[in-house]
């Protein structure tokens, strides 16, 4: 998986992601760069799942670990772009509610502020 | 739907892989394979292939324990429309009794333990068995001849 940050208005962090993520392939990857972004003191994050093509069970544990890990340091994250499949994923657990979830990038950006 | 003969023209897929999650692409390359012909849409191909990637990851994972001195044994076939996927591994088994179940409030934020539940919710019947000599089997069944899965639901 290829993981880019960028900053938008706000400070906000949009991570965007490309590839899987599943065991083994990427979903390491993207505990370290949230945990990066969180020991840094970024506390909006969003991020951008639009090119993501697979996600499997231990990626979703990920999501959920990130998650957990921006609000305990009292920040926000929240997801952008979630293509069809993931949805099904995230609604079938229930964890669809937990997730604030956006298509349109300005406005996950302004969400935060 | 026309149906592909009672059993898969190939016979079943066996395989030996080595405990590397690396391995289970290639496994979910054979089975897309053998769904071939069964008229199946993507949407279903898929949430078939997610199961199996469930299954083999659990028995890499939590089986073996990516031990690569240990083996996970994949067997695949359709037989009278219905798909059978067994996996067995070489550790020291669970009691799937104790699985927590991801969907209670308390369980809600953890960051694993939904694998057998999406292997559950996208295959017809998931049974697990303890086998002789130690390890874990699970398999896996789904009816091709029951339908697609709607596109998007």
């Amino acid at each position: 998986m290829k993981t880019t940050v960028r900053e938008a208005a706000g400070g906000v962090q949009i991570v965007d992601l490309k590839g899987k993520i599943t065991i083994g392939a990427g979903d390491v990857q993207l505990r370290e760069t949230i945990n990066h972004l969180v020991e840094a003191g970024k506390k909006n994050i969003l991020i951008n799942m639009h090119d993501v093509t697979t996600i499997d069970s231990s990626g979703i544990g990920e999501l959920v670990g990130c998650y957990t890990s921006v609000t305990n340091k009292g920040g926000k994250l929240k997801l952008l772009h979630l293509p069809p499949k993931i949805n099904d994923v995230l609604t079938v657990t229930q964890l669809i509610t937990v997730f604030d979830v956006y298509e349109s990038e300005p406005e996950a950006v302004a969400s935060f502020a | 739907m026309s149906l592909p003969s009672s059993s898969s023209e190939t016979g079943p897929i066996r395989m030996s892989l080595s405990s590397r999650f690396e391995n289970i692409e290639m496994a979910q390359h054979l089975c897309g394979k053998l769904l071939e012909g069964w008229d199946l849409n993507e949407e279903t191909t898929h949430w078939i292939l997610m199961a199996l990637r469930e299954g083999l990851a659990n028995a890499i994972k939590h089986g073996n324990d990516q031990d690569l001195a240990k083996r996970v044994h994949l067997e695949m076939d359709v037989k009278n429309h219905i798909l059978l996927i067994r996996i067995r591994d070489e550790g020291t088994g669970f009691d799937p009794g104790e699985v927590v179940d991801p969907l209670a409030p308390e369980n809600r934020f953890k960051t694993s333990g939904r694998g057998i539940f999406y292997m559950k919710t996208f295959m017809d019947e998931v049974r697990f068995s303890r086998v002789d000599g130690g390890g874990m089997e699970i398999v896996l069944t789904k009816d091709l001849a029951q339908g697609n899965q709607k596109e998007g639901s």
